[in-house]
């Protein structure tokens, strides 16, 4: 049997649902067996690949790097998931949005254009961060600050063994 | 008595009673969020609408609707559900709900509603309005962010309290609750710090100060239980 090629990343977010994703502990080689971690930032791949089945996607989309990847992105991986409340709502980033840009960053940095951040390297901060589904479309939203490990599993099992995941109740409750 | 049909059942109810009152006691579930037992019903929030089918398929508040004799009353159904969930989005995409920023999280109206509604993400645009939060009272805060506008602390204020300290301030999404004319609630001769609308309050819009997240648990049933001992008219 083909193992499905899943990838997780990491936009304007804590890591936390990462970390929660971690927690699966002992259902992590119930994942390795039917699925392969192609991209991730636990994993040393730099480029995002080709035909990725799964990608879940923790955090808001914060900044012009985050904007490009995520277009990107939907290109490459045909099921889409909004991974933790950040990437669901905006969350704790999207704190930020009431307040014009140039406040936040004057406010952070001292001065609204501080140097090399807004040019070269340096992805531009956008004026909002925007939860997923403001930029393309997605297919699943997996709510939570972070989702408990019982919570992703529930989610992710069924999706392992091709079959459409079905949260509701408890399981999508938001914070 | 009047008789009347809800979600296909025949149900008896004395004369006054709201089609809300009777599906409660038929066992028949409708989410309600600003309407608060003890006080009166405002209609405010729409997520208690029901359809009468035979007054053709009109939608109406349950809280705020009298019982009619031969009503058809559609409680819940396909409809009912993507516009209860449409009403939820509008309050989560009007101003700044961050649960897990919140002090309320886990004890809220909204959180609960999101969850039973099925509302696993918001489709509209959020509009993140910039806020106020007035910190003034000595004992309680009042964060404009997470406010629904449901009315329940100004009905406890003037129904139950009688201090009529709070109302509300300009129209529609610019609605703000306020302390008398708008001054700091800290400031008011008239609030008398009896936490009535704190209790009354669905989100962490009211909340006590000093108290953590797994600590405000609220009573909203507390109206009513003061309201039911007061000697009737």
């Amino acid at each position: 049997m083909r193992k499905l090629r899943v990838a997780t990343v990491w936009f304007s977010g804590c890591s936390g649902c990462h970390m929660s994703f971690l927690d699966l502990d002992e259902r992590l080689l119930e994942f390795a067996e039917r699925a392969e971690l192609v991209f991730s930032p636990i994993v040393d791949v730099k480029e995002f690949p080709e035909d990725v089945d799964v990608v879940l996607i923790e955090g808001a989309v914060g900044n012009t790097a985050h904007l490009r990847e995520l277009l990107e992105i939907r290109t490459k991986a045909k099921i889409l998931v909004a991974f933790g409340d950040c990437a669901v709502t905006g969350n704790v980033p999207s704190l930020r949005n009431p307040l014009p840009r140039e406040e936040v960053l004057a406010t952070v940095y001292g001065t609204v254009d501080p140097p090399g951040l807004e040019e070269g390297e340096v992805p531009k901060f956008l004026p909002q961060a925007l939860p997923l589904h403001a930029v393309v479309p997605v297919d699943y939203f997996l709510p939570g600050c972070p989702p408990s490990a019982e919570r992703i599993w529930k989610f992710l099992r069924p999706v392992l063994l091709g079959q459409r995941p079905e949260l509701s109740g408890a399981d999508i409750k938001l914070g | 008595m009047i008789t009347l049909t809800i979600d296909g059942v025949r149900v008896q109810a004395e004369e006054g009673e709201t089609v809300l009152e009777v599906a409660k006691k038929a066992g028949v579930r409708i989410p309600t969020l600003c309407y608060l037992e003890g006080l009166s019903p405002r209609g405010a929030c729409r997520l208690c609408l029901v359809e009468v089918r035979n007054w053709g398929g009109r939608l109406v508040p349950s809280c705020a609707t009298p019982v009619q004799e031969g009503m058809d009353v559609v409680a819940n159904s396909p409809r009912l559900k993507e516009l209860r969930r449409t009403i939820l989005e509008m309050l989560f995409a009007e101003r700044n709900h961050i649960c897990a920023f919140c002090v309320s999280n886990g004890h809220c109206e909204l959180q609960d509603l999101a969850m039973e509604l099925g509302m696993d993400h918001v489709r509209l645009p959020y509009r993140w309005p910039l806020l106020p939060l007035d910190l003034s009272h000595a004992k309680y805060g009042l964060d404009h962010n997470r406010c629904v506008l449901c009315g329940r602390c100004v009905e406890a204020c003037s129904e139950v309290e009688g201090a009529m300290t709070l109302g509300f301030s300009g129209r529609g999404v610019f609605t703000l609750v306020e302390a008398d004319l708008g001054d700091p609630w800290g400031k008011s001769p008239t609030c008398t710090g009896c936490g009535k609308c704190v209790q009354g309050c669905p989100t962490g819009a009211l909340f006590e100060k000093g108290k953590a997240t797994s600590e405000q648990v609220k009573r909203p049933q507390i109206l009513a239980e003061v309201t039911e001992r007061r000697p009737r008219a």
